[in-house]
């Protein structure tokens, strides 16, 4: 008999996965509806079971048909993958929760099924790559997340979905394959694909001149997945034109699991003592995320799209997490793994608010959003609260990561970084009161808003669940902040940090 | 570097030329479906390169011949071994290195088989550091020196894992290449052209 408890690990990627082609086979629109709720719901319970036993009892092991690894692949549950983990499939199952009347709405009914098949293959492809301690087993599931959501992309309702879905596809593959090319040249120096057997054996000391190629390339490619500026041309058009609730879910989740990636590369295989010490590393992180979150948010405040408005204020935060990668203080690296978490809920709820208007206003447009607040008092209400948090006012999570910054910040000597974080959150001022100014103090009504009525309750609903989430894990954070600084302090313990800083202190900006 | 130790690294030259001709050609072309055909040819110089660097030089399939298989179990055992030396030579972390080794003796059969491969796998490693491929072959059997049976030594095998690898990646690069097809079929039926300048010239105008 075996124990289903210790088997927990591998369910989490088999339910979905194997739900998937389920959902092909049954057809029909409520059944698999219903079916890829109940699994994205049950995923969800797997990951908070497993974060509970890995805070407890420290990092799960789990050998894949009892290979042992470093020969077979090894799936690992420790606090920084667990946290991710969780994240995801709560998002995953609370946008599908909302997402219904948007999904009929949007998407033509004969595809439903599909639909939900390529959203459970996503979410099986994230939460894969976190899960996996194996190196190539992360590129394939980074292909299967990438794969379903170019076809998720493409389901969009104007003809430019599928070319914004293709360029998309275009850049994924590349930076894929750039991973893919990292991943050969480890596995020549080291002759494993374990990540904890390569970390073990890379001579980061003395090593050949391989590891840096190695390392170059896998940074790039997962800066494409990324979206980092200046590899960021993808995103606004994917975002934009995919169905309000695709670009809720992947908008919320699909960058975070890479930027997770990134951090596993750089702290878990190459170690930071060689990625900012011998490396420049940390000084092109910290320069590439400054000058991409000034020019992401200022094409933000110019954007009459909402949902494009929000993908260059994605573009603009995936720097805030960079940013506290690149200081690689304990603190610092809290602040970048617990803004994953603070911008996932942030992002995702404000696209589900756009997904809302967009339901009922039939645009995305900001001019066809004029004077909204007046018949959707809800939904106008929870983008200011999410606005809120996207600047990063007190009382909301996304004040919590921008202090852990600045602490972060001021640990490094980065005055001048400090500074310019507390100006760009002005930039995230202007944009998000753009949408404020239309909703709530227009003269005029837009034609739709003149007979629109409120979003369907059962959209309001979940979409107020997240909103109020904001507002809690801006209070109360030991199971946002608190959980980040134990994946923090394990990837880099904070002796190793000050050893790091000190170095890296003199060749930052 | 000589004449000789670039063209002994002509695998290699043949994957930079590929991955940059796929490269540009997804750059510089407008039509669609030649861009996908560069991204092909760029995945392709990448599956190029795993494949060199499984190969060891003279080595064949990894099948074990007819006439070792009597023998079996003691030479799997013996070539453990020589892995084990093989490391102590390469890392100076010699502790690190006999966990290791004892871990992978506890389950025999597969355990040492794959230490097999892995012990390969080093090999290639010692091909960079000499840049001549292909050496790695004579250091790993003059690690292996002291053996009483010469025979399980003598036979080389390429390492068999990135051709596996690569099997994925191949599988992963048709399902990306089929996407981009039917996106195109998409994109043409909707705009009635392949020409990316073209698509675009279409929506500034709509």
């Amino acid at each position: 008999m075996i124990e289903i408890n210790s088997q927990l690990p591998i369910l989490l990627i088999a339910i979905p996965l194997f739900a998937a082609p389920v959902c092909v086979l049954l057809g029909g629109r409520w059944l698999t509806y219903l079916l890829s709720l109940v699994v994205c719901v049950t995923t969800f319970a797997i990951s908070v079971a497993l974060m509970q036993e890995a805070v407890k009892y420290g990092p799960i092991h789990y050998e894949i048909g009892n290979w042992k690894p470093p020969y077979g692949i090894e799936y690992v549950v420790d606090a920084l993958s667990g946290f991710v983990m969780m994240f995801v499939s709560a998002l995953a199952a609370i946008v599908l929760l909302y997402g219904k009347p948007s999904i009929d709405a949007e998407i033509p009914r004969s595809k439903h099924y599909l639909f939900y098949a390529s959203y459970l293959l996503c979410m099986t492809g994230l939460l894969g790559m976190c899960i996996t301690g194996d190196l190539f087993n992360v590129f394939v599931f980074l292909e299967i997340s990438s794969l379903s959501s170019y076809a998720l992309i493409s389901l969009g309702r104007t003809r430019r979905a599928p070319l914004a879905a293709l360029q998309y596809l275009i850049l994924g593959t590349i930076g894929a394959t750039f991973f893919l090319i990292g991943i050969g040249l480890l596995y020549q120096m080291t002759g494993t694909l374990n990540m904890t057997d390569i970390a073990n054996r890379l001579d980061t000391e003395t090593g050949p001149r391989t590891l840096l190629v190695a390392l170059g390339f896998m940074t790039v490619g997962l800066f494409v997945k990324m979206a980092v500026f200046p590899l960021h041309s993808w995103l606004p058009n994917a975002y934009t034109y995919a169905p309000s609730v695709v670009t809720a879910f992947v908008a919320a989740t699909a960058t975070k699991v890479s930027v997770y990636a990134f951090i596993r590369l750089v702290f878990g295989i190459f170690k930071p003592e060689f990625a900012f010490e011998q490396m420049p590393l940390g000084t092109l992180i910290i320069v590439l995320s400054l000058v991409g979150i000034f020019i992401a948010s200022t094409a933000a405040i110019f954007q009459d799209d909402v949902k494009r408005l929000l993908a260059y204020s994605s573009i603009a935060q995936i720097g805030y997490m960079l940013l506290g990668i690149g200081m690689a203080t304990t603190n610092s690296l809290t602040a970048g793994i617990v803004h994953m978490f603070n911008h996932a809920l942030i992002k995702g709820a404000l696209f589900m608010v756009v997904g809302c208007f967009v339901l009922r206003l039939g645009s995305s447009r900001l001019s066809d959003w004029r004077g909204a607040a007046k018949t959707m008092p809800l939904t106008s209400l929870a983008w200011a609260i999410g606005g809120l948090g996207l600047i990063g006012v007190p009382m909301t999570a996304g004040f919590i990561s921008k202090w852990l910054l600045l602490t972060g910040a001021f640990e490094t000597n980065n005055q001048a970084v400090a500074g310019l974080m507390l100006v760009s959150s002005l930039l995230a001022v202007l944009y998000v009161w753009r949408v404020v100014e239309t909703l709530y103090f227009s003269e005029e009504l837009a034609p739709m808003v003149e007979d629109a009525t409120e979003a369907p309750v059962w959209m309001l609903i979940p979409m107020y669940g997240v909103v109020l989430a904001i507002l809690v894990f801006g209070v109360w954070t030991d199971c946002s902040a608190g959980l980040a600084a134990d994946a923090a302090e394990f990837l880099l313990p904070s002796d190793v940090a000050a050893a790091a800083s000190s170095a890296n202190a003199g060749g930052a900006p | 570097m000589t004449v000789e130790q670039v063209l002994g690294l002509y695998n290699y030259w043949i994957v930079i030329f590929l991955m940059m001709t796929g490269f540009y050609i997804v750059i510089a072309r407008n039509n669609l479906v030649k861009t996908v055909i560069g991204l092909n040819i760029f995945q392709i110089s990448v599956i190029l390169l795993y494949v060199t660097i499984g190969k060891v030089s003279g080595g064949t399939a990894p099948i074990v011949p007819p006439a070792l298989v009597s023998h079996g179990h003691a030479e799997v055992a013996h070539s453990d071994h020589g892995h084990d030396e093989h490391h102590a030579a390469d890392h100076s972390d010699e502790s690190h290195d006999h966990g290791e080794d004892d871990h992978g003796e506890d389950d025999h059969g597969y355990g040492s088989h794959e230490a097999h491969g892995s012990h390969k796998g080093e090999g290639s490693h010692d091909d960079h550091h000499d840049s001549v491929v292909g050496d790695s072959h004579e250091s790993a059997t003059h690690d292996d020196g002291h053996a009483g049976d010469v025979k399980a030594t003598d036979v080389v095998y390429s390492n068999p894992l990135p051709s596996v690898l690569m099997l994925t990646a191949i599988v992963v690069g048709i399902a990306t290449t089929a996407l981009a097809l039917a996106l195109i079929v998409r994109i043409r039926e909707d705009y009635g052209t392949i020409e990316e300048d073209e698509i675009l010239e279409l929506d500034r105008a709509a």
